[in-house]
């Protein structure tokens, strides 16, 4: 007798699916506490994504468009339901996946190996970009150079760059990423924590398009629970990949993750609330008169950001947006983030490099290496 | 003795010497058995370094982020801690916490 059958026997009312009535419930939304059966569960999952994409307008038909790929839950999601929303409800959407190395041995290798089996199975063409290849850095070497404490802040910098580098490379100007309504109600909640004004103003924005990237990125899952993501990937069998990153997680990120969670025990409907709340916060534009000491002349209003600067041209001409000083990237400072990290780094590269140097090859490699060794 | 399988996903396995499939023995007669025993000897005897026990468990139960499947159903509808174990039961521990 299987596990299904020994349980149908028994079956009370209770038990039922709360749409469908007629197939066992086998699990509970968070977002409103409905019973769901599996059938039923994947439309309604699908059928938010959706409305969510629709209300949203965030494609228009015959666009190309390119999907963060690591390989991990969060996208494989993403790749599989995109591929059945485009054909259910016809978008007309050319779908690409794009990975980014980041030169972690014995974790993105492992990881990107997932990525080209969804590319089988999904039938998308598949594009990885490396860190090495566009900033002669992996991200070994960087944590070599700079240890582990910030290895976070650079690989994040360096990686919004490169999905952005990859897109354009493929000639395509718009990114979907799998970030969840789990990610952006932590990234709220962080930005509350540390009092980042200015990021909490955008934080919540289901589609962005910044001064300093030519590359659309939106995320489809805003409003969908990990939970969710991790019971579709479950029930649907889906291919992916789960190893924690192998250099220490941002703790503060961690920390506020785990808050949440505890918080989402007792309440599930923090994480859509933390959201509303995200996207009702609006700062007040600041208005400040100039006035000149010389010549005692009182300027027109000018509007500052909430950042504290003042943007020069209202709206800048097309083409005309400033580049990095550095790599001709498009940037809102004289050198983009990343060139004044990889800047900082390369002051600090090892002048000499020793005859096979495993120590930048990290850990995974060098244990690898070991075993080779005969005496 | 009831015989029960023991899965850990989503990157749960560390806790367990990367061995993601488990078949457990409860010492316990079929009716008298509870999930919160099942913890309990996930505990004591799959657990393999002792260290890692708070990855699983806060404050007696299982971790916030942690996603428990009884037989392929959430847990929350089937009582959770207080689920009568029944011989051939499958429990299956997720990770939601690792990355995406």
């Amino acid at each position: 007798m299987t596990v299904e059958q020994k349980k149908d026997k028994k079956l009370k009312v209770t038990q039922l699916c709360e749409l469908c009535h007629g197939r066992k419930a086998v699990m509970k939304r968070p977002k409103n506490l409905q019973k769901l059966c599996k059938e039923c569960f994947f439309l309604v999952f699908e059928t938010e994504i959706h409305n969510t994409i629709t209300d949203a307008k965030l494609f228009y038909k015959g666009e190309t468009v390119a999907l963060g790929a690591s390989g991990g839950k969060d996208s494989t999601v993403l790749a599989s339901v995109m591929k059945t929303l485009n054909e259910r409800y016809d978008y007309g959407l050319h779908l690409v996946l794009l990975s980014i190395d980041e030169g972690i041995k014995g974790y993105r290798d492992d990881s990107l190996a997932t990525v080209k089996r969804n590319q089988a199975q999904y039938e998308m063409p598949l594009e990885i970009v490396s860190y090495k290849e566009l900033y002669d850095w992996t991200m070994d070497e960087i944590v070599a150079c700079s240890g582990m404490r910030n290895s976070c802040t650079y690989c994040g910098v360096l990686r919004r760059q490169a999905l952005d580098r990859g897109a354009a490379k493929l000639g395509i100007n718009h990114v979907l990423t799998g970030h969840n309504a789990d990610d952006m109600a932590e990234t709220v909640l962080m930005n509350v924590l540390r009092g980042d004004s200015k990021r909490l103003d955008k934080s919540c924005t289901i589609k962005t398009e910044s001064a300093d990237s030519p590359i659309k990125r939106s995320k489809p899952f805003k409003y969908t629970y990990q939970k969710e993501i991790v019971l579709y990937a479950h029930y649907k069998k889906l291919d992916y990949f789960s190893t924690e990153c192998t250099y220490a997680p941002e703790s503060f990120r961690g920390t506020t993750r785990e808050l949440l969670k505890a918080l989402e025990s007792i309440r599930p409907s923090c994480i859509m609330d933390l959201i509303y709340s995200g996207e009702h916060f609006e700062l007040r534009k600041k208005q400040v008169t100039t006035t000149y000491k010389n010549n005692k002349k009182k300027l027109p209003e000018q509007e500052v950001n909430p950042d504290g600067s003042v943007s020069l041209k209202k709206t800048p001409a097309p083409g005309e947006a400033r580049k990095c000083d550095k790599c001709g990237y498009l940037s809102s400072n004289k050198i983009c983030k990343a060139c004044f990290l990889l800047g900082g780094l390369e002051a600090n590269r090892a002048k000499v490099t020793l005859d096979n140097n495993t120590y930048i090859d990290g850990a995974a490699k060098l244990t690898k290496t070991l075993e080779h060794l005969s005496f | 003795m009831i015989k029960v399988k023991v899965e850990f996903l989503g990157g749960l396995d560390i806790i367990s010497n990367h061995e993601r499939q488990h078949k457990l023995t409860l010492p316990l007669e079929e009716g008298d058995a509870t999930m919160k025993d099942v913890i309990t000897y996930i505990c004591k005897d799959i657990i393999t370094d002792q260290k890692d026990v708070p990855v699983f468990i806060e404050d007696d139960t299982v971790r916030p982020g942690i996603l428990v499947l009884i037989n392929d159903t959430d847990w929350e509808l089937e009582d959770k801690e207080e689920y009568v174990v029944e011989s051939g039961d499958l429990f299956t521990f997720t990770s939601t916490l690792h990355g995406g």
